[in-house]
């Protein structure tokens, strides 16, 4: 067969089961863009690069495989690359693919030349710079192959122009790239990990994304009970344990409720599992679980070790891990262990007012959300105070129900994750929760959720600041607020409307929970812009460098005017 | 320097000959914070793979470095040489000089 590294290209994507393509054309890419047309692969353009590789980010954390995203040269690479490093901190299976300037242009500082394989090497998993037509053969199922395999991650392919227009004659197509199946963890440390809980008096599970990649939502649960071990999540956890569980302690760490962090306080076994003891988990890491043997389920093993030294370590598939694990442990009663974890639970509840009183708290908002969307509803968040009273109160019942930017913490994140949810998951509802800093920041993809009509729900919770920053400022620098809040205000209603979505405000003065119910049953796309208060902080905090048992708790709040 | 020579270790890896992976090695240890002191990469017989010698001090996160090396996808093996003399970079130096 005779082709083109553009048409190759398509094929390429197509046996390995891309049928929907974020993206943004330009003059590098433009081959490519040429052999999509009557492709099967149905491109969706988004409005700026970061937003086409956030929606692939959304079809990826959906699925759980490899989704791709599609820019050109220059400006194009670069406007990716924030999305690309999302996806390493958060190890989600990306394939970027970007044009390049012809080869005989490179290095001589062409129009809309990067080089972007210089820039996305500390950020990707692997990269390619594709030099032949005939290389796209190799490069592109490998990409897809480590993408997805071990612990996922993105993989960044750049291809330049004249790769894309030459003429290759091929015989036969290669495999598409699958996960590679892993080494298996020896028995031995499963053993010793089965008479370290048998022998412990207070273990605790530490679950982090890993357990949610690995589909071993189901099997930590049941190591919990089988071994009375209470259960506490990172942000990239929740959605693995429902929150109704009673050995369910919620999220740990710096905006973790009480009980949860006194807890690993008294742990003398702490399992992690597929968690990467973050700084925002651990507090001062020397602090951390002070009294605990420490033992780590991790798929990478350099995670092992790389922050707390751990007793016991088992490298493998965390589900694969813990199926035998569960086949040789024998079942733990612990009483007064379970009784300490649920005193400590209902000891020290997120403090917040009720919700006659203060409909519009916005812990009462999330909690108000998950009674009005469905069990299976996707949740994409921004980054700051919204996100962590989503993670707070939020009543995550499912794995992959909440899409958020954990490691990298990135602004921007949530209107386009929310499409890319959309796109892979048709017949769910998606939500987007918000912040009036964050949205702003891929505002210009209302515009392609316009263009798809998915029924995403962007809602605003709107305190006219950088909440986050200006309760650090409040809390950590004498309440020097420096650029955290806004002195002008946009009309997100307006906005959306002006972009085509139906765009609603609600009024505080009337029942606001009943207008936000209201705006949610109606049909298609619609941003609900929420006034909360502009003050609120997000409590606990443990202020950052603190061990996690220092936290900060909410001050009784003066009565709102 | 000789006392620091006695806290180094040498590390040898085999990696794919191609460009971009010396990138990727001094990409790592420059992202991770790792101390690199001296590099030295030969091609091996056939021209496929290159050998790479990293010298560097014997601090605590040698066990981390090694653990991201086999990570990369262009790095085939790692390990350590401690039948090396840790003065043949300095040899090396002489010679150069």
């Amino acid at each position: 067969m005779k082709t083109t590294g553009a048409n190759l290209l398509r094929i390429l994507l197509e046996r390995q089961g891309i049928h929907t393509l974020p993206g943004i054309p330009g003059g590098a890419i433009l081959p490519f863009y040429d052999a999509l047309h009557g492709s099967a692969i149905r491109h969706v353009l988004a409005r700026h690069e970061q937003g086409a590789g956030f929606i692939a980010q959304g079809m990826a954390r959906v699925t759980g495989r490899a989704a791709a995203c599609l820019a050109t040269s220059g400006p194009g690479a670069t406007n990716l690359l924030t999305a690309i490093a999302d996806a390493r901190l958060d190890s989600v299976p990306l394939v970027a693919i970007t044009g390049q300037v012809s080869q005989s242009l490179i290095g001589t500082d062409a129009f809309q030349e990067v080089d972007t394989y210089g820039l996305t090497l500390p950020i990707t998993k692997h990269n390619f710079l594709v030099r032949s037509a005939a290389e796209l053969l190799d490069v592109v199922p490998l990409a897809f192959q480590l993408a997805e395999s071990g612990r996922p991650g993105p993989v960044a392919i750049d291809v330049p122009k004249d790769v894309q227009n030459a003429t290759i004659e091929i015989d036969a197509l290669p495999e598409p790239g699958r996960r590679q199946p892993l080494a298996p963890c020896p028995d031995e440390p499963i053993d010793a990990l089965a008479h370290l809980l048998a022998h412990a008096q207070r273990p605790v599970l530490y679950l982090g994304g890993g357990v949610i990649s690995s589909d071993a939502s189901a099997l930590a649960r049941a190591l919990a009970h089988r071994a009375s071990a209470p259960i506490v999540s990172t942000l990239m956890a929740l959605g693995a344990i429902p929150p109704e569980d009673p050995l369910f302690m919620g999220m740990l760490g710096m905006h973790g409720t009480q009980g949860t962090n006194f807890l690993l306080e008294e742990a003398d076994l702490v399992l992690a599992i597929g968690a990467r003891f973050d700084d925002r988990a651990t507090g001062k890491v020397a602090e951390f679980c002070p009294r605990a043997t420490i033992a780590h389920i991790d798929i990478d093993p350099a995670e092992i070790g790389k922050i707390k030294t751990a007793f016991l370590g088992l490298v493998g598939d965390a589900a694969d891990i813990l199926r035998r694990l569960l086949d040789i442990l024998p079942p733990q009663t612990r009483p007064a262990w379970r009784a300490r974890a649920a005193e400590l639970r209902a000891t020290y509840p997120l403090q917040h007012p009720p919700r006659s009183e203060d409909p519009l708290h916005p812990v009462n908002l999330c909690r108000f959300l998950g009674e009005q969307l469905p069990a299976d509803a996707i949740i994409t968040t921004d980054v700051g105070q919204h996100q962590m009273w989503v993670a707070q109160a939020y009543p995550f019942r499912q794995p992959r129900t909440l899409l958020t930017s954990g490691g990298l913490g990135t602004m921007g994140f949530g209107l386009p994750a929310a499409i890319g949810a959309a796109l892979a998951a048709p017949g769910r509802r998606v939500a987007c929760v918000s912040g009036d800093g964050s949205i702003l920041m891929n505002i210009q993809e209302l515009a392609t959720l316009a263009e798809e009509n998915l029924p995403v729900a962007v809602l605003i919770f709107n305190n006219t600041h950088l909440g986050l920053v200006r309760q650090q400022q409040e809390l950590f620098y004498r309440q020097r607020y420096e650029a955290s809040r806004f002195a002008s205000s946009p009309d997100f209603a307006a906005i959306a409307r002006g972009f085509g979505v139906r765009g609603e405000r609600i009024d505080p003065m009337g029942d606001p929970l009943e207008q936000i119910s209201a705006a949610l049953a109606g049909e298609g796309p619609c941003v609900i812009d929420i006034p909360i208060h502009t003050t609120a902080n997000v409590y606990p905090m443990v202020p950052p460098g603190a061990a996690n048992r220092q936290m900060l708790i909410a001050q009784p709040e003066p009565a709102h005017a | 320097m000789p006392n620091q020579m006695t806290h180094a270790t040498i590390l040898e890896l085999t990696v794919r000959n191609h460009p971009g992976t010396m990138s990727h090695i001094t990409g790592l240890f420059a992202r991770r914070a790792f101390n690199l002191e001296a590099i030295l990469v030969v091609p091996l017989p056939g021209g496929e793979n290159s050998r790479i010698l990293l010298h560097m001090a014997n601090e605590p996160k040698l066990e981390q470095v090694e653990r991201q090396l086999v990570k990369l996808h262009d790095v085939l093996s790692v390990r350590q040489r401690t039948d090396l003399a840790p003065d043949i970079f300095q040899q090396l130096a002489r010679t150069l000089a």
